[in-house]
């Protein structure tokens, strides 16, 4: 068979410095084997069936057309699933093909295997079901009222009476973004001689999908193997499982490899997305703008399954007054079901859905207190030593919100009106407004988010150190998924133990434990912390097997002289070590939402500047600068690219991305009409990185990949309501709200 | 049906079934995998080679149509031990993350770069926006492009 899970070559470079990514090479040359590109010669192509209603009774279900086209070994519906025909993170009730009644556009009914794409795709397409279509639930506050609630969370800290003198309310709405990774779910399964199965599909985490396809195929857990493989980004619609137990249940039936790729249409229904939002809120100061009192409510659209909604919800709670400190918080959020798409896992997790609506609060606080907006901030700001306004935590990791302010505000800014040539104005070329009426506008906007799992949850990474002749071989199960976790365990790896030559190496689940999710921002901390100390095991064995008091690539040092080289340290005597490494306990809040749910935090702030047109309701932004706090920064290059790449994703929030729904339908599931930021779309990016080292990260290093998207998107919108006097209280933000004819 | 072009300087013969795309033929027959598919119609660039000169989103050329032509791929640009420049300059300047538009960006880069050596920001811009990437906020391709093209990043 012709896979490989990718691996790295090697590349000097210690932390600190912008180490090149060791698959950069393959990658530009085309020859980095990405889940889409595994395959076999014996394999069979997989097909889906999907529901093309939002909600319905499936009335009939007739496989035997699809079954008698030649090519076709497979075709499988809902009682062929062995195990539990259910799957869940949290809670398993997805199904993994829908038995009865569909509850989204786009669920899985059948899944098909036939001798080529083609005939595979015709076999879907033959597969006969009928529907009895049933009212689809799409709207939030009705899912609401009718009590269709997966989670409810609320935080009521302070003095219920008490309040102050300046109070701003407003009402706000976030839309349904879509990830929209380039690589789309794809995978191949091959089935052992024993009734077992090996699977290598697109994931955030293969630990957890190990557990739950061991249940949905009905095997014992030695008998699944799930192998990571080649992504093409995941921005969390990875989190949650897609074709992995189709790909499973079709090779186990056809005794042949089985692959899939999803299109884009497919890969749009399938995931999980952002969760659309409304919140509620009501902001109250002093005089001074010292914040007194903040209420929220915030509802989430979860869709139909549970997925990862409780935990967005309850963080779209805890980050619901922002980096700020307030004495008097009564926030509360409910994650409701619908038959609109999937929602769960995006970049930001609910953070990014409150910090629209706090952030556009702050801006208002500062108009009724005639006040400088960055100064509000300024004097509000949480730091360490504060406790997080909603649940009470004290602050005891480093948390420079002052300092990410006053970086962003401290760049310099372009002229205050737009300039005359047309294509830096909106519309480009095409702009028909003269270009003196086009108004340029600047906003502010500043985030939190915590960093790794909460709440109480054993959250642990495992990693494998081993030092040979050869050089160093890092073993995880922690998922590169484009933002070089590769690059960070090897420069991990050789910081310390001085060895240049460090290879990376992606395991699957029967070769290593778990290295916990690859998202929440978690795993330079988890992964690199387990990378860290599993090292630094290494190097004492290794000085202490040679009585030595240094290790480099040349072997183990006593006094300036090497004593013992690779070879004679282990060549044939390896030195291994193995670290299952956790961050400090944090535990569940009580029924208030008070506690210390939390491990740390980071903070990010923007500035936007945009030029509108306020004829067309066009909107150019001119740029948009960045403050991140990182701890210390151990690869600044692949930092700058994280910032600039989570931020481009905040700016598409801002301006142009929404899945737009009928009925629970998906109408633009397509990128001809799901637009995402293009080349001309991008401003310039300038980032600060801002270091103040934590006590926990190796080397003080802190997790903040999900910053970037956070804070870009109210920055955004801030820049067009400055420019506009629009109240712009909805995302993205679209020409028709800018002209007023909505 | 039988198709008959060049692929990197080198014959070659695909079967080709009804309808299916440059793209399908490339990666699937012909086992050139470098070519991405991440839309399939013409928006995202992931699948951009170019035929007879043209720059090409090959998911929306017909493989039949191919017959005759001169298709250069992304494997065809690196020598055996060495990067074309446009590839270097990506790996040097952090432009490749998840690497999946990589591909595309790169063919694109190098017949944007043949056709004119020094482009301005706002050239590299406009010829590159036929090109999606998700991961990196095109601040690193930019970076990438200007440090090749003479003109000051
Ligand atoms: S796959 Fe051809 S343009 Fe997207
Ligand atoms: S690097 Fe991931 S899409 Fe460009």
């Amino acid at each position: 068979m012709s896979v490989a899970p990718p691996d790295a070559t090697t590349a000097p470079g210690r932390v600190g410095s912008s180490t090149l990514r060791p698959d950069g090479v393959p990658k530009t040359k085309g020859a980095f084997a990405y889940a889409s590109d595994l395959q076999d010669e014996r394999m069979l192509w997989g097909a889906t069936v999907r529901a093309p209603l939002a909600r319905a009774r499936i009335t009939r279900l007739d496989i035997a057309p699809a079954l008698a086209i030649v090519g076709v070994h497979a075709v499988l519906t809902a009682e062929d699933v062995p195990g539990l025909n259910a799957m869940g993170q949290i809670v398993q009730d997805r199904p993994v093909l829908a038995e009865n009644e569909v509850t989204y556009w786009g669920q899985p009914i059948a899944v098909v295997a036939a001798e080529d794409r083609e005939t595979a795709r015709r076999a879907a397409d033959a597969v006969i079901v009928e529907y009895g279509e049933l009212e689809p639930i799409t709207d939030l506050v009705e899912g609401h009222e009718r009590g269709l609630v997966f989670r409810e969370h609320k935080a009521r800290r302070g003095d219920p009476e008490a309040h102050g003198e300046v109070a701003v309310e407003g009402y706000y709405e976030v839309g349904t973004q879509d990830q929209a990774p380039l690589g789309t779910e794809a995978g191949i399964a091959f089935p052992d001689t024993e009734g077992g199965v090996d699977v290598y599909a697109v994931s955030q985490w293969i630990h957890v999908d190990h557990e739950q396809i061991v249940d949905c195929l009905g095997l014992r857990p030695e008998q699944v193997r799930v192998h990571p493989a080649g992504m093409g980004g995941a921005f969390g619609s990875r989190e949650d499982l897609s074709l992995q137990v189709h790909l499973c249940m079709l090779a186990l039936h056809t005794g042949r490899p089985v692959r899939m790729v999803y299109d884009r249409q497919e890969s749009f229904a399938s995931h999980v997305h952002r969760h659309a939002a409304r919140m509620w809120y009501r902001h109250e100061a002093d005089r001074d703008g010292r914040l007194v009192r903040v209420e929220a409510r915030v509802l989430l659209d979860a869709g139909a399954y549970t997925e990862t909604s409780p935990a967005v919800l309850n963080n779209a709670v805890y980050f619901a007054v922002g980096p700020y400190q307030c004495p008097n918080v009564f926030a509360e959020g409910y994650a409701v079901q619908t038959n609109n798409p999937p929602s769960g896992a995006m970049r930001g997790f609910g953070a990014v859905q409150s910090c629209f609506a706090y952030e556009a609060q702050m801006d208002r606080l500062a108009v009724e207190l005639d006040m400088d907006p960055v100064e509000l901030r300024l004097l509000n700001a949480l730091e360490t030593g504060d406790r997080l306004a909603t649940t009470g935590q004290l602050i005891e990791e480093p948390l420079p919100t002052r300092a990410v302010i006053e970086a962003v505000r401290s760049l310099p800014v372009d002229a205050d009106r737009p300039g005359n040539d047309p294509l830096g104005l909106p519309g480009g070329t095409g702009l028909t407004t003269p270009p003196n009426s086009v108004v340029r506008g600047v906003g502010f906007a500043v985030g939190i988010k915590n960093l790794a799992f909460s709440e109480g949850f054993d959250d642990y990474a495992d990693a494998r150190v081993v030092l040979t002749a050869a050089g160093v071989e890092v073993h995880t199960a922690a998922i590169e998924v484009g933002q070089g976790m590769v690059t960070i365990l090897q420069q991990i790896a050789r910081t310390v133990l001085g060895v240049d030559q460090v290879a990376v190496i992606f395991d699957d689940t029967s070769l290593i434990g778990s290295a916990g999710s690859t998202s929440a921002s978690r795993q330079t901390q988890m992964a690199g912390g387990a990378v860290y100390r599993a090292a630094a095991r290494v190097r004492e064995e290794a000085l202490r097997r040679a009585d030595g008091d240094d290790l480099t690539g040349a072997g183990v040092w006593r006094d300036g002289t090497v004593v013992a080289t690779l070879e004679e340290l282990c060549g044939s005597d390896p030195i291994e070590h193995e670290v299952r490494y956790r961050h400090i306990e944090t535990a569940e809040p009580d029924e208030d939402g008070q506690g210390s749910p939390h491990v740390d935090f980071s903070v990010a702030a923007h500035r936007a500047i945009v030029d509108v047109d306020p004829e067309l309701g066009l909107v150019k932004l001119v740029r948009i600068d960045s403050a991140q706090d990182v701890g210390r920064a151990l690869n600044p290059q692949s930092i700058i690219g994280q910032i600039e790449g989570g931020t481009m994703q905040g700016v598409g929030l801002a301006v142009m991305e929404e899945l737009v729904l009928d009925r629970g339908r998906v109408l633009n599931a397509n990128f001809t009409d799901y637009l995402l930021p293009t080349f001309l779309d991008a401003p310039p990016v300038q980032s600060v990185i801002v270091e103040e080292p934590g006590s926990w990260g190796p080397f003080g290093a802190k997790g903040f990949s999900e910053l970037p998207t956070i804070s870009s998107t109210p920055a955004v919108v801030a820049a067009i309501r400055a420019a506009t006097g629009k109240a712009l209280t909805r995302v993205p933000v679209r020409p028709e709200h800018i002209v007023g004819i909505e | 049906m039988n198709v008959h072009f060049t692929v990197n300087g080198e014959e070659r013969e695909a079967a080709v079934q009804g309808p299916e795309s440059l793209l399908f033929v490339l990666r699937e027959r012909l086992g050139l995998l470098g070519a991405k598919d991440a839309c399939e119609q013409g928006e995202c660039g992931s699948c951009t080679v170019i035929v007879d000169g043209d720059l090409v989103c090959s998911c929306l050329v017909m493989a039949a149509d191919a017959e005759g032509t001169e298709v250069l791929t992304v494997e065809g640009l690196a020598t055996e031990d060495e990067l074309h420049p446009v590839q270097q300059a990506f790996v040097e300047h952090g432009a490749v993350q998840c690497g999946f538009c990589t591909p595309g960006f790169v063919v694109a880069t190098a017949h944007l770069l043949e056709h004119q050596p020094a482009p301005t920001e706002p050239e590299i811009r406009e010829a590159l926006s036929g090109n999606i990437c998700r991961c990196t906020g095109y601040g690193a391709l930019l970076r990438a492009v200007q440090s090749m093209g003479g003109a000051s990043p």
